[in-house]
């Protein structure tokens, strides 16, 4: 049995193709049914994210699996072959199971080691398994790729640093701050960046927002949106020493804030530090303020230049990732290959044998008297019972392997008899963790 | 047995030297666990060997400079293991190990006979006087540690070069607070230190001040300390300045240690 992957990502399709073929997640159970009806597909999941779309699936046959795939996402989305094929990407064999570890473990993503691809595969899997489209390989595959996504998030450090601005911003406010629940975040000017920013601090758990505008109206306005308190733009200075962390993003054409305001709020404050974040440009906050003690200014392009190094070091983190994956793909590809039919037919008839010997030398040992002739009918008749016994499974497990779901058979006679296989089998996690 | 107590002191320092500053570039907290045993394992056995010598010579073993070093890095390492356990900064030991390990070799290269104790500290205060100054010392060099990681950590961010060390390194924020801690512990054993030895120098010398070279430098010291504390309550000295006062105050305070024992004659120079 073979996994393969056709899909396609942010990496060969711009948006406008990508939105053409998402699925929504609403009614995942109609194309996920048509998928496993293709013939010659036995399992199937559909991963549909902004990114990516992707289908796994299990097939006897390669090439004619993966074309029936393509055939199938360009039907179903009503594309024509020629618009989509050129954006398609297929895999089988070891580079599917790579791919997919490299997709879950957050490898392949538009950031590296962004968190929320894991969370999409594993609800992509939910809908898998509940319209039970997914069987005994791709739920065992997934589960193996879900273990694997977490040991690279615990053995490297590949989402340890913020690699947005205004994360950057947070995890510096951290550091100069240690706890932020007893801080006050203040709001000059308003911006996208700016709330965006004033969100992360209070989902941080920063105790209150200020905000002030040189419209006091729009101040009202955001000050309620954070449950905050509006500041009139004229009294700034009277209030600016109330505030520990200080995000300035106005229109202004020049500084509006220089190092003697700073020194005389610093001054106010008893030298409590000060971090000021200046997301405006032309910028707000005059660069030398930076230079007054236990005042920290960091601008734009100081954040950028934070995230730019914590990007680097993420990079230098996936290289340790790819080690990880190729250790457990080889473990996977061992676990997979025992579910051919032959090495399962060995194994069970080596068991029934093993068996057979133990209680034969037990009755002859204490068969003093036996004659060379009976015990040779005795060995004839009890060889003749395991033959008549596994005749039948094993003529079954042949057939099935010609072109039936030889997996199902392999597997529950694996444990049903406990088999120990050239393999070891790899360690399955509990459903539960789809919750996470 | 003596001999045997100290060579495992020195041994275990050494080893927790080690591993905290491996962990210092691999912070693992399997490695910090390991370190803060093996600190403290040195610890229990440092103890021991001072305990094993209290009752060999019958005194309080901080008479020479072999005993007094010993001392002083036994109390360094008591206390950062106090300040480890309750600030959960395991990196702390990196810049305070190296320092209980230098003073413990230096200790050994002094002679390490029990002498017949000096008639003038045959007293109840000897106990009470230098335990109380090497404590508060240990407490101002446990602050000299984390006075150098703040500045290193604030060069970080005021330059804004956020490399590994200053991921691996604590927020500003806890080292200004570890050094204020230090300093609230330190000033009220080095002040009782101060009046315990004047009123023991009453007894002994019959005065209370005779402006020795000891007497003067920790009064230095003191003053020092004290307006650190003042600034601390009342400016808000904080920050890089008491940083940076904190590392002054132990260069200070190990001249009134060693420096007056070893280079100025007077009253308390022993030796």
């Amino acid at each position: 049995m073979n996994i393969v992957v056709v899909g396609l990502s942010h990496k060969t399709a711009t948006v406008e193709i990508r939105e053409k073929v998402a699925f929504a997640p609403t009614h995942m159970d109609k194309p996920l049914r048509e998928l496993v009806a293709l013939e010659d597909i036995t399992e199937g999941i559909i991963v549909s994210t902004c990114n990516r779309v992707e289908i796994y699936a299990t097939t006897r046959d390669i090439a004619g699996g993966i074309a029936r795939i393509k055939r199938f996402l360009t039907d179903y989305h009503h594309i024509p072959m020629e618009a989509l094929e050129p954006h398609l990407y297929s895999y089988h064999g070891e580079t599917a199971i790579r791919h997919v570890f490299r997709v879950a473990a957050s490898l392949d993503s538009m950031v590296v080691g962004e968190p929320q691809i894991l969370g999409q595969i594993k609800t992509a899997y939910g809908y898998a398994a509940e319209y039970k489209s997914s069987g005994i390989i791709l739920n065992r595959f997934l589960h193996k790729a879900f273990s694997v996504a977490k040991r690279v998030r615990t053995e490297t450090k590949i989402a340890s640093s913020a690699v947005s601005v205004s994360f950057a911003a947070v995890e510096l406010a951290k550091k100069i701050f240690g706890d932020l629940s007893d801080k006050t975040v203040m709001l000059i000017g308003a911006g996208e960046m700016c709330e965006l920013a004033a969100k992360h601090f209070l989902n941080n758990g920063v105790r209150g927002v200020m905000v002030t505008n040189r419209t006091y109206e729009r101040a009202v306005k955001l000050a309620e949106e954070f449950d905050g308190k509006a500041v009139n733009f004229e009294e700034l200075f009277d209030q600016l020493h109330k505030a520990d962390i200080i995000l300035s993003s106005t229109g202004a054409p020049h500084h509006i804030i220089g190092p003697k305001d700073v020194e005389e709020v610093i001054r106010r404050r008893r030298q409590k530090p000060m971090f000021f974040i200046d997301i405006a440009v032309p910028r707000d906050i005059d660069s030398r303020v930076n230079k007054v003690p236990n005042v920290y200014l960091y601008d734009m392009d100081d954040l950028q230049g934070v995230v730019a190094t914590n990007l680097e070091q993420r990079n230098r983190e996936a290289q340790k990732a790819e080690a990880i994956i190729d250790q457990e793909i080889g473990q996977f590809f061992k676990w997979l290959s025992t579910l051919d039919a032959t090495p399962t037919i060995v194994a069970l008839r080596g068991k029934f044998e093993e068996v057979r010997q133990v209680e034969l030398g037990k009755t002859l040992a204490n068969w003093k008297d036996i004659e060379p002739e009976e015990q040779k009918r005795l060995e004839a008749c009890t060889a003749a019972i395991i033959n008549k016994l596994l005749h039948q499974p094993t003529s079954l497990l042949k057939r099935a392997g010609q072109g039936g779901r030889t997996d199902l058979y392999v597997d529950a006679l694996r444990n049903l008899f406990d088999l120990e296989m050239a393999a070891q089998q790899p360690e399955t996690e509990e459903l539960g963790e789809l919750e996470e | 047995m003596n001999a045997l107590l100290f060579n495992l002191t020195m041994g275990a320092y050494f080893l927790a030297t080690l591993t905290y500053l491996f962990y210092l570039f691999k912070p693992r907290p399997t490695l910090g666990r390991i370190s803060h045993w093996v600190i403290s394992g040195g610890f229990i056995i440092h103890c021991m060997f001072t305990l094993d010598r209290y009752l060999e010579a019958g005194h309080t073993p901080i008479t020479n400079l072999h005993e007094s070093l010993s001392f002083f890095s036994l109390a360094i390492v008591g206390i950062f293991i106090a300040f480890e356990r309750k600030y959960k900064v395991s990196i702390l030991g990196s810049f305070v190990t190296p320092l209980a390990l230098v003073i413990l070799l230096i200790s050994a290269l002094f002679p390490s006979a029990i002498a017949p104790l000096n008639p003038a500290l045959k007293s109840k205060w000897l106990a009470v006087h230098t335990t109380m100054a090497f404590f508060g010392y240990a407490t101002f060099a446990v602050a000299f540690g984390a006075a150098i990681m703040y500045l290193i950590q604030e060069h970080f961010l005021k330059n804004k070069r956020l490399g590994p060390l200053y991921q691996k390194l604590p927020s500003l924020d806890t080292l200004d607070e570890i050094n204020y801690r230090c300093l609230t512990f330190g000033f009220p054993l080095l002040t009782f230190a101060i009046i315990s030895g004047a009123i023991w120098a009453e007894t002994a010398w019959g005065t209370y001040w005779s402006w020795d070279p000891k007497e003067t430098w920790s009064l230095i010291t003191w003053f020092i300390y004290a307006a650190l504390l003042h600034g601390r309550l009342t400016t808000g000295w904080r920050g890089r300045r008491a940083a940076i006062l904190a590392i002054i105050g132990f260069f200070v305070m190990l001249f009134t240690f060693l420096g007056v024992n070893l280079l100025l004659p007077g009253l308390h120079s022993y030796k």
